[in-house]
């Protein structure tokens, strides 16, 4: 029976399981091995520099990735990312400090205190939604950035914190090529866990909290539970992400963790796609490239008199700031599902090719 | 106690108070109207402020001649930026409205700063003299001139929404759009309108705080301080907008006051507006005047 197996043309699932499993099609899981295993190769022949982006990819990544679970996924709005992303940062300086607690341990022993914080600040999600929840979260950030700038015993205050490299076994990863593997790993149990969430009970129940609460609450899903609950997630891989980022940097300063920072973490997951895993991803990597390819174009006319001149040289820091006001506000009107969607386009594209129709 | 000092921070918060409130007006009118919750409206006191500026100090005429010039580009300017920008965002959900306009207020927070720089620039003098005695209180001019304005905008918009038929318009939108359109009421129009006289008004606000202060980036941090006062206001409610913006403008000054004399935190007077905003959205989400929005399935 050669049968129907071998007339298949695109994707046909007849079981749940089928349509439930993290990757859709072996060749997709393929891809993601081969991915993988192409960045663990990296660090043998890039320079530093740009494995200093894709670390900056890996743990702003992480944090995006719990953004996404709480707008894309659950349909709340948090415009305090950045203050859990800072809090992590200086909880897990503060446990190797001042508890002594190993930089391993301490990471995701800050992921979950930045989870308590992040689900008493959700607590009024259980109430409000919407317009009414942005701001909540909003207000959030400020009286978060004030504690960092108040409470010295926790953040070191002004002059800011320090934050031993990361360690495990007596091997120290403080440089740029040994860091990159840490990051690398914990951006794929990040990612795994976070496909692994969606296709869960919990993630099926935020879902249907950020389709239609009413009738998610009608089906028995516990609004309440499920909206702190989903801001405890998403302020937990914010935790993480954050700690990664202090024990890369070896400093946090309570400067930077600002609302400029949260306004980009929605930006990456605008960008990236909405309610996408992926998504995520591709969003913080445009975000994070996004200056530094305006920085190469800008010394590419560097030797016309239009690149060599004052005020369009002064100017770069702010076109880079107003390039990510530009971009979130161009893929808003031009392509709202975000990088996510133009690929799955690319993909169905080339499934079917060429007899597209 | 100090009395003179806590008697002074109650007059600059009732004239903080009313700027607040004027721009607390400008970002519900616009939400009322539009159903847009407008992230840039310090964006549009920032704008205002530095087009004045650049007209004053490029041409060298009036300061009345070249604050009307700045209210004509405010009304090109908001105008343009709802047909071009904010028309295609309607019907999308709530996040995108908010998220375009919070990338625009990036956007023109950046090219501002690029354009006149980040240092604080003052303005030329305006008034002869700089300060004036109101009952045994030295309060700059610029101030009583913006409480004056004020409540000259405050009684403007009332009557306009009460007998102008565009306010009319204005009204019968934000209470129905399809029910407003099949009488007649050009929404395009009414969009449009709402947006041009929020920026309009907004610029006002930006100059006036601009001639006491000077012109600088830190002005675009009114329109964050708005959302406290909106919020307790009730967010679809004009009168709570200004109510909300005085409340807010004497608690940060009396915060400020607890601050000097007993606490000696330094900065309370910055946050306090958001604990308040927190315990508010806890037990009042729909705060003084707002609608209560009942959903039926």
């Amino acid at each position: 029976m050669a049968g129907h197996d071998s007339m298949r043309c695109g994707e046909f699932r007849t079981t749940y399981r089928a349509d439930t499993t993290i990757f859709p099609t072996p060749w997709s899981r393929n891809f993601a091995i081969l991915g993988v295993a192409v960045a663990a190769t990296c660090p043998l022949f890039l320079e530093p520099y740009y494995l200093n982006l894709m670390i900056q990819i890996a743990y702003l990544g992480i944090a995006a990735l719990g953004l996404n679970i709480l707008v894309g996924f659950t349909g709340q709005i948090s415009l305090g990312h950045s203050a859990f992303f800072g809090f992590g940062a200086f909880a897990s300086a503060w446990l190797n400090n001042v508890w002594g607690i190993p930089v391993f341990f301490a990471i995701p022993l800050a992921g979950l205190w930045t989870t308590a914080v992040g689900m008493i600040v959700g607590i009024p999600a259980g109430r409000i939604k919407g317009l009414y929840l942005a701001i909540a979260t909003l207000a959030s950030q400020f009286i978060l950035q004030d504690f960092f700038a108040r409470a010295e015993w926790f953040t070191g205050g002004a002059s800011g914190a320090l934050a031993e490299p990361f360690s495990i076994f007596g091997y120290t990863f403080d440089t740029d090529k040994s860091f990159f593997y840490v990051a690398l790993t914990y951006l794929i149990v990040a990612y795994v866990a976070g496909a692994n969430l969606i296709r869960s009970r919990d993630g099926r129940a935020f879902v249907a909290v950020r389709d239609h609460y009413l009738s998610a609450e009608i089906m028995g899903v516990n609004l309440t539970k499920y909206r702190i609950l989903s801001f405890g997630v998403s302020s937990f891989y914010a935790g993480v992400g954050g700690a990664l980022f202090g024990h890369y940097l070896g400093f946090v300063s309570v400067e930077g963790f600002d609302i400029l920072l949260s306004i980009q973490f929605l930006g990456m997951i605008i960008i990236g796609g909405l309610g996408s895993v992926m998504g995520a991803l591709m969003g913080t990597a445009f975000m994070v490239l996004l200056p530094e390819v305006m920085e190469g174009l800008v010394s590419l006319m560097g030797s016309t008199d239009w690149g060599s001149a004052k005020w369009f040289v002064d100017g770069v820091p702010y076109m880079k700031e107003a390039a990510i006001g530009l971009a979130i506000v161009l893929f808003l009107i031009f392509e709202p599902d975000g990088l996510a969607h133009r690929w799955r386009l690319i993909k169905a594209y080339w499934k079917l090719y060429p007899f597209s129709y | 106690m100090n009395y003179e000092l806590l008697f002074q921070l109650v007059v600059n918060g009732i004239i903080i108070g009313t700027l607040y409130g004027v721009v607390a007006m400008c970002f519900t009118l616009i939400y009322k109207s539009t159903q847009i919750v407008n992230f840039a409206q310090g964006e549009f006191l920032l704008i205002g402020a530095w087009v004045c500026w650049w007209i004053l100090g490029e041409f060298q005429i009036p300061f009345f001649f070249g604050f009307l010039l700045c209210l004509a580009f405010m009304m090109v300017f908001g105008i343009l930026l709802q047909v071009v920008v904010l028309k295609p965002m309607i019907g999308e959900p709530i996040i995108s409205v908010i998220m375009v306009t919070i990338g625009l207020s990036i956007f023109f927070q950046a090219v501002m700063k690029w354009m006149f720089g980040v240092f604080v620039k003052p303005f030329p003098q305006v008034f002869e003299v700089e300060s004036m005695n109101v009952l045994g209180l030295q309060v700059q001019t610029a101030y009583i001139m913006s409480f004056i304005i004020s409540i000259v905008i405050m009684i403007a918009f009332a009557w306009f929404f009460k007998y102008s038929r565009m306010g009319l318009a204005m009204r019968a939108t934000a209470f129905n759009q399809q029910v407003a359109q099949s009488l007649g009421i050009s929404i395009k129009q009414v969009f449009a309108m709402s947006w041009a006289i929020s920026a309009m008004v907004s610029a006002l606000a930006g100059v006036v705080v601009g001639i006491v202060n000077g012109v600088s980036s830190s002005l675009s941090f009114f329109g964050i301080k708005v959302f406290p006062a909106v919020i307790l206001g009730g967010l679809d409610s004009i009168i709570g907008a200004i109510l909300g913006g005085l409340i807010i403008g004497v608690m940060e000054n009396l915060a400020q006051y607890v601050d000097s004399e007993l606490l000696h935190l330094n900065n309370l007077y910055a946050v306090a507006p958001f604990y308040l905003l927190v315990i508010i959205l806890m037990i009042k989400p729909y705060g003084l005047f707002g609608t209560k929005d009942i959903e039926r399935v």
